[in-house]
């Protein structure tokens, strides 16, 4: 009896290393057969423009060794986690898919040259709809309020920084896009803090509501008016010294305002959750409304007030598509960016900090599939265009799993008199 | 401080919850306030703490007249309470949660840790509470939050404290040091207000005992002056008897037997390991033990709520294990769950429906496709006539029952079918003490009958009352056996894990 207790238990332990160490083995081997063999000449990678004042030379790789150099790698990975069978792998598997997507880049750039700086620089561009979504959906569900919305609080903002920027200029344009963002969170936070609707219904009604109301005004005033929906967009602002830096400096420092307003906003948003006497009761209304309010604190007014901010972040993340990239409104311009942002905030488990990394990945998806168009791989641009979500899916059923929100998520308070 | 309540009445629809309620407690004195559930105990505190207003009637205050409109306002002029469920947030540190709502800040709203945490330990030392500010409030014992939220009301300098049920989540031991706490507090100078069902707790430790029932004070006691019987009969309004009768009984032939049974939780660490034990016919076997020490996965693990990794299970000298909880129940087992409102009873659903919610696929109630509610309602009318549940109709929903008639429809439905073995978990937990009287009887005679019973409950006293025999479950494992007349002090030591 006691043996066959043990043998459970160890059972228990040692199957998970098995699968995952097998994993890789496979993975290795898919990608030397698939990438490595009939691979030939060198994928040569671009790090500066020759204009640079420092400019450093090309990365050149060997197609075929570095492919099957990384193949081998993930193999001896799947190898060490079988025979070791050490607690934690996630390093492992870390190193792993990086060396599969760098194989996946050399294989596509074999014989080509291919701008990294570029495709980082577009990553950094294309995390910043979906932090700032996440940095919204994190102001809400710190303090319970889930926000299905944002997505429609995303296109809000958009059209009002492509309608108002183009009527006022862009500056006025991006101050009432995030008034607009707000508005809508102070609906949301009517909704279902004072009338304690449903909170994924409401979210969902704001998300139509959105939609069908920025296609009516696209379709019958935009059209007609295209001078409506020509808006200035906000040029990068090159920072002195810091963008003259090879790599780092185009990839953070020659961005536009949103860039660096999102990192603004994320130290801002840390530094008050986790530091200040405000962030302490915010948190604390999301984990037990009850014995924040029977110390005193409002739980509906503050749950009303991170609502209203949420929305004001989302606005703003919604005149990037505009006022910070295009210049023009489109129908559901935003593609499913609010949702992945709340996919980042979970990933992030509820952390700015967190939040703003799982952006940067999916980010990087997002512009892996758009340089990856111009290489001409054989692969068809439609399955590429599905990464970002493919990522997330990835993301949100494997990695995600066992994070925990906020413990009165999705609860109503009732106020007892 | 001295406070006095002058005729305060509220009301909830047509409910009266406290009606002309006029009560004093003075600095130095600890006034036991004696109920039921729902005789407005807490009712009165919410109103006193300023969460609810009262319709009628005053607060006075060293005095002066004092009215609060929100817990903050209640803080300000001095009064505390420790709920019994803990208002403390789980990922919080203690510090944290002490300091919340009232944070001292430097430049930006910053939180000044440091100087939150020596108010802490100042007052962790000066109350000798024993408090470190750094953990975190999930990983503390029961009896530790509980200190902090003492902590909580001290740093907000509360001169009248009330403790609402106290003891009810404490181990016997804990109950000790609690009680040195407060007596520590009334010597300082502090009013403390001691809200409880528990007539022992009202006369160990109280100056004066006010009874409360059906929102009125029913009497004003001394506990020099008055006993148990006395105390009950007033809170319950009739005479009650405070032990069951139970004669002692021959064991009858083994009818569960469990060797060597494993079980790994949630979180895949073992909850239960290697246990044995034994239930005879004519048996009522008490499991003691604090909460999470397992007692909850093996009951789960017998009514086939609980997949078992390792061990044997006979019952009547037949393997038993991993057994669907259909199966379980059709081979003669009765499970009361711990919590009846997530497990017994389905809230929303009508008594009808609560009757038949194990049964309904028998012949007798359904031909596969549509439900015989006449013969469920006949049902349920058998369970509430024969099992006293004090309701007007079958079809109202059993949220709408007290809890005492709730646990009344919950052990009548599982106990009015052929029956071997019953397995009841915390049988009178939130239940009137008229109703304890009778379900405890119910157990009993189930007993005499020749039915096996396990009893799991945390209350000692009732274990006490109802086993013939008594173990003793600690971090996963029996570490005592005991004759049902052991002294239950030593009980409660093993309960601690000392032997």
């Amino acid at each position: 009896m006691k043996n066959s207790n043990k043998n459970n238990i160890e059972k228990n332990t040692t199957k998970k290393p098995i699968i995952v160490g097998l994993c890789l083995i496979a993975l290795g081997c898919i990608i030397y057969i698939f990438l490595g063999l009939n691979i030939e000449g060198y994928a040569n990678f671009r790090l500066s423009r020759p204009t640079d004042p420092f400019a450093l030379p090309n990365l050149i790789l060997p197609a075929h060794s570095f492919i099957g150099i990384s193949a081998l790698l993930i193999v001896f990975f799947g190898g060490r986690i079988i025979m070791k069978a050490p607690k934690k792998f996630t390093m492992f598997i870390a190193l792993s898919f990086f060396l599969t997507i760098a194989a996946f880049l050399v294989w596509a750039t074999a014989g080509k040259s291919f701008s990294l700086t570029g495709m980082l620089q577009a990553t950094v561009v294309r995390a910043v709809p979906i932090a700032l979504a996440a940095m919204a959906g994190i102001m809400c569900e710190r303090v319970a309020v889930i926000n299905i919305g944002i997505e429609g609080m995303l296109l809000a903002g958009a059209f009002a920084g492509a309608l108002f920027g183009s009527i006022f200029g862009n500056f006025f344009g991006l101050i009432l896009a995030i008034l607009v963002g707000g508005f809508f969170g102070f609906i949301l936070a009517a909704l279902v803090v004072t009338f304690r609707v449903d909170q994924i219904i409401a979210g969902v009604a704001i998300n139509i509501f959105v939609l069908g109301i920025t296609s009516f005004l696209t379709s019958h005033l935009l059209k007609s008016n295209p001078e409506l929906n020509d808006a200035p967009v906000f040029k990068s602002i090159n920072l002195p010294i810091l963008s003259d830096i090879p790599v780092l400096g185009p990839v953070f420092f020659k961005q536009n305002i949103f860039v660096y307003f999102s990192i603004f906003i994320v130290i801002i948003s840390t530094y008050y959750l986790f530091k200040t006497a405000y962030g302490l009761r915010a948190r604390a209304v999301g984990e037990h409304p009850k014995a924040a309010e029977t110390l005193g604190i409002s739980v509906l007014k503050t749950r009303f007030h991170h609502v209203i901010m949420g929305g004001m972040i989302a606005g703003f993340g919604g005149a990037w598509f505009t006022l910070g990239s295009v210049g023009r409104f489109d129908e559901g311009m935003t593609g499913g960016r609010g949702f992945i942002g709340l996919a980042a905030m979970i990933f992030g488990r509820w952390h700015p900090v967190g939040a703003l990394f799982a952006a940067l990945i999916f980010g990087f998806a997002d512009s892996l599939q758009q340089k990856l168009a111009i290489l001409r791989t054989p692969i068809p641009s439609e399955f590429l265009a599905m990464a970002p979500y493919l990522v997330t899916i990835i993301v949100v059923a494997g990695i995600v799993g066992n994070a925990k929100p906020p413990q009165a998520i999705g609860q109503a308070y009732v106020k007892e008199n | 401080m001295k406070l006095k309540l002058h005729e305060i009445s509220k009301s909830f629809g047509p409910v009266k919850a406290n009606s002309n309620i006029n009560l004093t407690v003075d600095r130095g004195e600890i006034l036991g306030l004696l109920g039921e559930n729902g005789a407005g105990k807490t009712t009165l505190m919410n109103i006193l703490t300023g969460l609810y207003k009262p319709d009628s009637g005053k607060i006075l205050i060293d005095n002066k007249l004092r009215e609060f409109h929100n817990p903050r306002e209640a803080n300000k002029n001095g009064i505390g309470m420790v709920h019994q469920h803990f208002m403390l947030v789980p990922v919080f540190s203690v510090t944290e949660n002490i300091i919340l709502g009232e944070e001292p800040t430097n430049r930006f709203n910053k939180i000044d840790l440091e100087n939150a945490k020596n108010k802490v330990l100042k007052i962790s030392s000066e109350y000798k509470l024993n408090v470190d500010p750094d953990l975190i409030i999930e990983k503390l014992p029961v009896g530790i939050q509980q200190r902090v939220e003492i902590i909580k009301i001290l740093f907000r300098d509360a001169e009248i404290l009330i403790f609402d049920e106290p003891t009810a989540v404490l181990t016997p031991q804990e109950v000790v040091e609690f009680f040195e706490i407060i007596k520590n507090l009334k010597k300082t100078g502090k009013a403390i207000i001691f809200i409880t069902h528990k007539l022992q707790e009202v006369l160990e430790i109280c100056d004066r005992i006010n009874v409360l029932r059906r929102g009125k004070i029913v009497g004003e006691e001394y506990p020099k002056k008055t006993d148990k019987k006395k105390l009950a009969q007033l809170m319950v309004g009739r005479k009650v008897n405070l032990r069951t009768s139970r004669k002692k009984m021959e064991q009858g032939e083994v009818l569960l037997e469990i060797n060597d049974l494993s079980i790994l939780s949630d979180n895949k660490e073992h909850v239960l390991s290697n246990v044995d034990l034994k239930l005879h016919k004519n048996e009522i076997l008490g499991i003691a033990g604090v909460q999470g020490n397992g007692q909850t996965e093996l009951i789960e693990a017998l009514t086939g709520l609980r997949s078992v990794s390792s061990g044997k299970i006979s019952y009547f000298g037949k393997e038993y294990k991993n057994f669907s909880p259909r199966k379980i129940h059709q081979l003669g087992v009765r499970h009361i769950p711990e919590d009846r409102q997530k497990q017994g009873l389905i809230g929303d659903f009508s008594l009808t429906e609560n009757s038949i919610l194990n049964t309904y696929y028998e012949e007798k109630f359904s031909n596969n496709i549509t439900l015989n509610w006449a013969n469920a309602k006949i049902e349920a009318k058998k369970i509430i006539e024969k099992f006293d549940v004090r309701t007007n109709s079958e079809n109202i929903s059993a949220n709408k029952l007290s809890g005492g008639n709730q646990q009344k429809l919950l052990i009548g439905r599982e106990m009015s079918r052929s029956i071997n073995l019953l397995i009841a978990s915390q049988p009178t937990r939130g239940v009137d003490v008229g109703s304890i009287e009778y379900i405890h009887n119910q157990i009993v005679s189930a007993r005499n009958k020749g039915i096996g019973v396990i009893l799991n409950s945390t209350e000692l006293e009732e274990i006490i009352a109802l086993s013939d025999r008594i173990i003793v479950f600690f971090e996963g494992k029996v570490i005592a056996e005991f004759p049902s007349d052991t002294n239950p002090n030593i009980i409660g030591l093993a309960m601690a894990g000392e032997n």
